[in-house]
């Protein structure tokens, strides 16, 4: 008996159907592809005018990471926030308050830094919590509410700092900013063992390639279930070439890295609240939560979303998160002041808009974020090392905001 | 012949699909001409073909109007020769007045300065003509949408209007407003104005129009003139779902068992105005197995009652019993009326039932998270399999469960809001207004999702302002108006007349 072959011909309205999807599915991976080029060019751009390629020096993108410590981590609250479908103008303020707090109670109180960082992530919560209210519950709109809490904070740092820099504080403080994870080869035995062009610190290196290797594992894997699942992800090609990139330059920073002091204890903090944040929003059911309830809050409640509490958590992050980066800064200055923050909401907001977020609410990755962070970050940077004057470098930045926002809701009206 | 408008072999194609194969249409000076097709099969696209939305050189065919070729480069081109387009999705503002909606875009005065004394006078005439007592001053807000849709029209008499296009004008009307609608547009065509209209309602189409064309699937199939043949419902089905649909509603036979659900001396006041009642001590039981329908007229508190009963989603201190299977339930909040097994299905699936930009997955498992989660964290493939699940069984036609909502037809969304409360698994399952503004074809499909419900000892309560629908699937029918259920009829023993009757009767012992 013969068997038939399961001779199935698609009709064509289901193939069209299915390049429809795949012409999507396309769409929407060409954003990624574009911020992650456009990463890349000025990366590129920045290598060649700097004089001697200063821009990818060990020093300096050791430095780039310290200094956009804050950005990354605040951004990754706000894109929460933003997703939502609201906004947080205060947080810049709250980072002054938070430093200002903390480095009096370092310093006058002679209170030790690891209660301080407590209390200090415990006051951002507290006025996130404050903020969230209301913006929750009372429904005020977001905008005024962080409005007034941006005066509010900002005059309260004054106050208590009087024009004052507050510091030094103790090392151990300075070293979540400013400090480096030990190395193996920092242990005198072992860097006496090894030949000199070995001194590099190796740790950095190899969770460099460690990290890269698993995200290529991870996104392979990922790929395989959903072809399983029967459903189309991107051309395999495409996946590979895309992790390769991010590859190379994860190993390519991990290497700047080890040719300097090793790995900066701030970015592996960085790095963690990244894979944390990442998961939440696309794993965990809060996450996806707050963006039914970004997308359509009134269909979101008649879901059995609690949207007033939810709206009201994702204030609480991010003052935590801006509690976080408050104690970052100081650490980094190694005192308090009283403009410590100052325009910060701003770099942050950007580097969600850079990173897709849409302002409506409802979409935004936390990879694109962090991209766009990264993006304002080597900006910032190389106009700096180029010499170009702040003010211009403001314009710049500005233009470019406007360019990415631009190109987004253009794509977004076109199809 | 004297065609005012014709369009030939209209062509529009969008990337990947081809929205309307050479289409014809030819409307005739002075007629009204009904477009009639499912949902997705390309009405309200050959209606912005001809608007000019989609502009000149995006599609391939040829617009005739008034015995020239036109080339619409944008809506206002098409406005400028007069014709107006009056979207399903009234675009009024709100918050300013009539007047002031009436004249926007072309105020009267000079210089930017706005003449009031005839802005209010041409209001005036305005409102008359389209049977509006109304001041111009009244706010769009406070009036109700059968007049928002009379303004709507008012405003395309005060462009000029040659050729009024109404997109679906009476989905969101109850029947007398639907009724004086479609009297005002029988008026305005014994004064000679062309109109076309869109419409899903078959019997008011039947009633009024003098030509259908029939679209499907993006080509037009037929123009039925209605004054050659005698004309039907059934004769206008055939041609647009290429078959004689024998049933309009599936057979309906179900066990009904023992009672399951009810609610007992409901009252709700309105939110904003503390002390007034909009629902006045409703008691209401529900048995496994069977269908309630709530019949009455727009504004009689039909949505108010479920939104209440479904976790105080509407209204303010709101008091009553609620009992499912003999146990008191708290439906203090939406979460605990979900997990008392309730499920409430919106009247707006667009603005109240679905995450638009969110794909079919995601929209269907919204409600019941912990279904494909553990521990707080999302099975993918868990959730994927839930998702094609339904759309195998609902028959959502769509490529992927990777398809956002928004580019779904309406009754495809209404499919997914449906998984969506389906996958909940509820005991009570609440629909409102279920059909509004879908085909015929999915229509008998969700009447045949609400049956199985039903034989699974579920119970089911339908609030419609389409009488035959409720005559067409319930097994019981409450009647409510002005916050009250007035009466109770076996479906049996109901009909249209008869709700409307008990409806007329508590006015009548009124006054």
């Amino acid at each position: 008996m013969s068997v038939q072959p399961n001779a199935v011909s698609s009709s064509p309205s289901t193939s069209n159907s299915a390049n429809e999807m795949r012409a999507q599915l396309w769409k929407d991976n060409l954003r990624d592809y574009g911020l992650l080029g456009s990463l890349l060019l000025i990366v590129l751009f920045f290598y060649v005018i700097t004089e001697d390629h200063t821009s990818v020096s060990p020093v300096n993108v050791t430095n780039l990471v310290m200094q956009n410590s804050y950005v990354v981590i605040m951004a990754l609250g706000m894109l929460l926030v933003i997703v939502a479908g609201h906004i947080d103008l205060s947080i810049g303020a709250i980072v002054g308050f938070v430093g200002g707090v903390a480095g009096s109670l370092m310093v006058y109180e002679k209170m030790p830094y690891p209660i301080v960082i407590v209390i200090a992530l415990v006051i951002g919560a507290a006025i996130g919590a404050a903020q969230g209210y209301l913006v929750a519950y009372a429904k005020i709109p977001a905008f005024i509410v962080t409005l007034g809490g941006m005066l509010i904070f900002r005059g309260l740092t004054g106050n208590l700092l009087l024009g004052q820099f507050v510091g030094p504080f103790a090392r151990g403080f300075q070293n979540i900013a400013s400090g480096f994870i030990p190395d193996i080869t920092d242990i005198s035995a072992v860097q006496g063992a090894l030949p000199e062009w070995a001194h590099i610190k190796w740790l950095s290196l190899i969770i460099g390639i460690a990290g890269a290797l698993i995200m290529f594992v991870m996104a392979l894997r990922r790929w395989l279930s959903a072809r399983a699942e029967g459903m189309d992800p991107e051309p395999l090609a495409l996946l590979i070439f895309k992790n390769l990139i991010f590859a190379v330059i994860i190993i390519g920073i991990a290497w700047d890295l080890s040719l300097y002091k090793g790995l900066p204890v701030i970015l592996v903090i960085m790095a963690a609240l990244a894979l944390f944040y990442g998961f939440l929003t696309t794993r965990s059911v809060a996450g996806r939560r707050i963006y039914a309830l970004g997308g359509n809050r009134l269909a979101a409640q008649l879901s059995g979303v609690k949207t007033e509490r939810l709206t009201f958590l994702t204030f609480v992050n991010m003052g935590l998160l801006a509690g976080l980066a408050g104690l970052v800064v100081a650490a980094r200055l190694n005192s308090a002041t009283p403009s410590a923050g100052n325009s910060f909401e701003l770099d942050v907001i950007a580097a969600c808009f850079i990173g897709g977020v849409s302002a409506s609410g409802g979409v935004g990755k936390v990879m694109n974020v962090v991209i766009g962070a990264l993006f304002m970050g080597v900006m910032n940077n190389g106009m700096s090392l180029i010499g170009l004057g702040i003010f211009w470098q403001q314009v710049v930045k500005g233009l470019v905001l406007l360019a990415a926002v631009y190109v987004d809701v253009y794509q977004k009206n076109k199809g | 012949m004297n065609a005012i408008l014709e369009m030939r072999g209209i062509t529009k194609r969008f990337p990947g699909v081809i929205a309307l194969r050479d289409v014809n249409l030819a409307v005739e000076q002075g007629e009204i001409h009904a477009i009639c097709g499912e949902n997705g099969a390309g009405k309200s696209t050959l209606m912005k073909v001809l608007s000019g939305v989609y502009a000149h050189g995006s599609y391939e065919g040829q617009i005739v109007y008034k015995g020239e070729e036109r080339t619409f480069a944008s809506i206002r081109d098409s406005e400028h020769l007069g014709i107006i387009i009056i979207h399903q999705e009234l675009a009024l503002a709100p918050l300013l007045s009539i007047a002031e909606n009436l004249f926007l875009g072309n105020e009267p005065g000079k210089y930017g300065v706005i003449d009031w004394s005839t802005s209010f006078r041409r209001a005036k005439e305005l409102l008359k003509t389209v049977g509006l007592k109304e001041s111009p001053s009244t706010l769009i807000t406070n009036i109700g949408v059968g007049k928002q849709q009379l303004v709507e029209i008012a405003k395309a008499l005060a462009k000029k209007v040659q050729l009024l296009i109404l997109d679906e004008p009476t989905a969101s009307l109850n029947e007398a407003d639907s009724a004086a609608l479609l009297n005002l547009l029988l008026e305005f065509k014994s004064q000679g104005m062309t109109s076309i209209i869109i419409s899903h309602k078959l019997n008011e189409i039947a009633k009024v129009a003098d030509k259908i064309t029939v679209i499907r699937d993006g080509s037009t199939v037929e123009t039925i003139d209605c004054h050659a043949e005698p004309i039907s419902e059934g004769r206008i089905i055939r041609g647009m779902v290429g078959r004689e649909m024998a049933e309009r509603y599936p057979p309906r036979d179900v066990e009904i068992g023992a009672e399951l659900f009810s609610i007992e001396n409901w009252r709700v006041e309105h939110p904003q105005h503390a002390g007034r009642e909009v629902v006045k001590g409703v008691n209401l039981h529900v048995r496994r197995g069977e269908v309630v329908g709530i019949a009455g007229l727009m504004g009689a508190g039909r949505t108010e009652l479920a939104m209440s009963v479904f976790g105080r989603a509407y209204g303010r201190n709101i008091r009553g019993k609620a009992q499912l299977d003999g146990k008191t339930l708290d439906l203090s909040t939406i979460e605990k009326a979900i997990n008392a097994g309730l499920a409430y299905v919106t009247e707006d699936r667009k603005t109240l039932g679905l995450i638009l930009s969110e794909d079919i997955k995601r929209n269907i498992t919204l409600a019941n998270l912990n279904g494909v989660s553990t521990s707080g964290v999302i099975d993918d493939a868990r959730e994927a399999n839930v998702a094609q699940q339904y759309r195998t069984a609902l028959r959502i036609r769509t490529p992927s469960i990777h398809q956002r909502a928004m580019n779904l037809s309406g009754g495809n969304q209404q499919k997914v809001v449906l998984s969506k409360w389906l996958f909940a698994e509820p005991q009570v399952l609440i629909l409102d207004e279920p059909t509004r503004g879908i085909d015929v074809g999915a229509k008998y499909e969700i009447y045949g999702i609400v049956n199985d419900l039903a034989s699974q000892g579920k119970g089911v309560i339908v609030i419609s302002s389409e009488m035959a629908e409720l005559l067409g699937i319930c097994d019981r029918i409450y009647v409510m108006n002005e916050g009250k259920f007035i009466d109770e009829m076996p479906a049996k023993e109901a009909s249209q007349e008869k709700i409307m009757a008990s409806i007329m009767r508590q006015y009548g012992a009124q006054s």
